[in-house]
């Protein structure tokens, strides 16, 4: 591609990134969560693989896989935190720690330091879809074979 | 009448994408048709959910005494729309698969499993 | 922890975390894999046949996820806003089934598959599907069983495809994909439909409001048109053979297994979520309609083919319509309640654990086969039983008791279908037995023509796991065939009684009162 849209490419990057892990971030607060936010970082995937071509990031599509496992892992697992109870249990909310602090009453901002193990679902969730999207989105690239451009 | 506008819209996505399935041959195409059926379906639910003059569903920026659109839809969506990105990437991703093996996208020409 | 209470989520939650592991795992080494794969499968058993035993001996079992006890399943009002898993003798015969086939294709898949082919791949694939089964068959909720009747697909279709060197399986996995697309797309319309007109999703709930309008039937077509494209029943059937016979065989006796639960969600549907409001002797008769059709349409077809996966495959599709001939027959005896409807049931239900059976042994016989020679064209193959006296000895066995020959499972089974249906009209018997006449000529065929004659080729025996995978679909066979009344009243009965009339034991398990 052109050095117009390679440079391009390299401002929004960084931007990208930024909001994807915002919309992750706050999930459990507003519009979003892990699915979401993943989605809109894992075009960075796409746009690298339109700016530079999909032979140049065929590496990391070990490290993408590894990552999509943790992700999925980690959410069952997070789900396992709850079997004192049952299973999803939201074991975290209310206790006081990361992600525990009760949520007030009443009309409010949002605090980001609540919803107990939602947060870290939403970025077990953000990690799977950045990393499974992008190898989807690698994989295609590379099946293709066209990076001609 | 105007209500219903939604309702029509999403007949219509359904029947477009199921007139694609039966009138397409192009691999790529039937894939279009599937997701066509699967936007109509998603604007169903979305639309089920909306209640007249309601708000975004954040509990917290609500102000009291305002109504709220349901949300359990709007998270049946975002699941169908997931699972939706999975089967379309699938389909994408064998329909390159045999783009590679037979040099064609037409479902008429590399029809090799028959009876 | 009490392990028993969570057993319902256990079964579904462990395999899931088994298939996302496998592949680190697998990166640290291939034989901690190997270990992670046999212990999650046994473990998946254990809880499954746990599972079995507590639901047939206490009754109903909820497990309500996310609250603060397992059975806390309804809010204050009586209504129940979490998902929530409803586990009734139903659920539970069918967990059996599934638990058995993923046992066998496990065992078997350790040596059957090669590391050079996506080995890992499968595997991971096959826990998904695995979790995806038990999650259908096991779930109280609408939505739910969409998501897992998903699950179902995706992984099924990439198990069928995933080997992208050849163009065959590609081909076979994009029509799969579609039409399990478009049936899981017709249960979601269905769900919306439910949904929009009484806010809840969970079966329970729903099935305590549904009064029959029109909506409600129209939601009643769209299941069954989806769910039935999914158990691959004629006129939707020309996805199966495709699947059946371009999947690995290991992975196309878990297809059979996942159609059925598909059949399961049908019979669900029919008796639970619609049976206070739609036991219309109408809907029991389309079902036997389409259960003739199938049988006599995948029965003919089978006469034609000259490859051994797709003449296992319209096999496996004929013995759908046996199942959906016995359930129908008992759907349209349950509006007027005679007694033939309720041997109807375990005359069907009982056939859905024989073909699990018999078809999966029959399939891992042909990958036996196609492992040895490379090839399942019936006009290439010959002489087989020379060297594979196992696989040949196990193919006749499946036959037999495919065709319904006594004194084999499939007769006990077909056997409670003719009685009952001859009941309602003698013409279903005489279709039913002339199904089974000619796929007994068909089998025969095969397996003269297989295993029979003089030595064309050396084939290499199959390795030990492979045999004892098979063995132990045989030993069920064979069991199933010497004691079908132990089986019948410890597990068909339960099973068919769940849905005959255990309705309101179902409805009040979850809301209550």
């Amino acid at each position: 591609m052109s050095v117009v849209v390679r440079t391009v490419a390299r401002i929004i990057l960084p931007l990208v990134l930024i909001f994807g892990a915002y919309v992750i971030m706050h999930g459990h607060l507003t519009p979003g969560g892990g699915f979401q936010g993943g989605a809109v970082a894992a075009s960075v995937v796409a746009l690298l693989v339109i700016t530079f071509g999909s032979q140049r990031w065929k590496r990391i599509k070990g490290s993408l896989s590894f990552l999509e496992d943790l992700g999925a892992v980690a959410f069952v697992a997070l789900g396992f935190l709850g079997i004192g109870y049952t299973f999803f249990r939201n074991v975290l909310a209310g206790t006081g720690g990361l992600f525990g602090a009760p949520v007030p009453f009443g009309p409010n901002p949002g605090w980001l330091n609540t919803g107990g193990t939602l947060p870290l679902m939403n970025w077990a969730v953000g990690l799977k879809v950045i990393a499974g999207l992008g190898a989807v989105v690698l994989m295609l690239g590379l099946f293709g074979g066209g990076d001609d451009w | 009448m105007i209500g219903n506008l939604p309702f029509v819209v999403c007949m219509i996505l359904i029947g477009l994408g199921l007139w694609t399935l039966l009138s397409r041959r192009n691999l790529i195409k039937l894939a279009i048709g599937i997701t066509l059926i699967e936007c109509g379906v998603n604007l169903f639910l979305v639309t089920l959910g909306y209640v007249e003059r309601g708000v975004a569903p954040i509990y917290t920026y609500t102000q009291p005494g305002v109504t709220m659109v349901l949300p359990t839809p709007q998270a049946l969506t975002l699941t169908s729309i997931v699972i939706g990105m999975a089967t379309t990437a699938l389909m994408l991703a064998f329909a390159v698969v045999i783009y590679r093996h037979r040099g064609t996208l037409d479902a008429r020409k590399i029809r090799e499993l028959k009876g | 922890m009490n392990i028993g209470i969570h057993l319902p989520i256990l079964a579904i939650a462990v395999p899931l975390l088994g298939a996302f592991a496998l592949p680190i795992f697998a990166k640290v080494h291939k034989r901690l894999r190997d270990m992670w794969a046999a212990a999650v499968g046994a473990f998946t058993c254990a809880m499954v046949i746990a599972l079995a035993i507590q639901v047939l001996s206490t009754g109903v079992v909820v497990y309500t996820l996310g609250a603060a006890s397992p059975t806390q399943a309804v809010t204050q009002g009586g209504f129940p806003i979490r998902i929530v898993l409803t586990v009734d003798g139903m659920s539970a015969f069918m967990g059996l089934i599934s638990a058995l086939v993923g046992l066998a294709s496990l065992i078997y898949a350790f040596q059957f598959l090669k590391e050079d082919q996506g080995k890992t791949l499968a595997m991971t694939l096959f826990f998904l599907l695995w979790a995806g089964m038990l999650g259908m068959e096991y779930t109280g909720d609408m939505f739910n069983f969409f998501v897992f009747l998903e699950v179902t697909s995706i992984a099924a279709c990439a198990l069928i495809g995933y080997r992208t060197w050849e163009s065959r399986p590609a081909e076979a996995a994009f029509k799969t994909m579609a039409l399990y697309t478009l049936g899981g797309l017709l249960v979601l319309l269905a769900v919306a439909i439910l949904y929009g007109q009484y806010g809840a999703l969970n079966i329970a709930y729903l099935s305590s409001r549904i009064r029959g309008s029109q909506l409600d039937k129209i939601a009643l077509g769209l299941l069954l048109g989806g769910l039935l494209m999914k158990a691959g029943a004629v006129p939707a059937h020309m996805w199966a053979p495709d699947a059946y016979g371009e999947a690995p065989a290991q992975a196309a006796m878990v297809l059979v297994a996942n159609t059925q639960a598909s059949l399961y969600g049908l019979w669900r549907v029919l008796f639970t979520l619609f049976g206070g409001a739609l036991a219309a002797p109408a809907v029991g008769w389309l079902v036997v309609s389409l259960g003739t059709l199938t049988l006599l349409v995948a029965v003919l077809m089978a006469i034609l083919q000259r490859d051994l996966g797709r003449l296992i495959a319209y096999g496996a599709v004929s013995q759908i319509g046996y199942m959906l001939l016995g359930v129908g027959v008992g759907l349209v005896a349950l509006a007027s309640r005679p007694d033939f409807g309720l041997v109807a049931m375990q005359g069907g239900i009982f056939h859905m654990l024989n073909d699990a059976a018999t078809v999966g042994l029959l399939m891992l016989a042909a990958g036996v086969v196609r492992r040895a020679t490379g090839t399942k064209d019936l006009t290439a193959l010959g002489g087989l039983g020379h060297d594979l006296k196992w696989t040949g000895g196990f193919f006749f066995l499946g036959a037999l008791a495919l065709a319904g020959v006594p004194p084999f499972n499939g007769f006990a089974s077909k056997l409670l279908i003719y009685e009952s249906s001859f009941r309602l009209s003698p013409l279903l018997t005489a279709i039913g037995v002339l199904g089974s006449i000619l796929l007994l000529a068909v089998f025969a065929r095969a397996f003269q023509g297989v295993f029979l004659g003089p030595r064309l080729r050396a084939a290499q025996s199959p390795p030990v796991g492979m045999l004892v995978a098979m063995g132990l679909l045989a030993a069920v066979i064979l069991a199933m065939g010497l004691a079908p009344g132990f089986f019948v009243e410890h597990l068909v009965t339960p099973a068919a009684r769940a849905l005959w009339e255990g309705r309101d034991l179902y409805l009040a398990a979850v809301l209550g009162g």
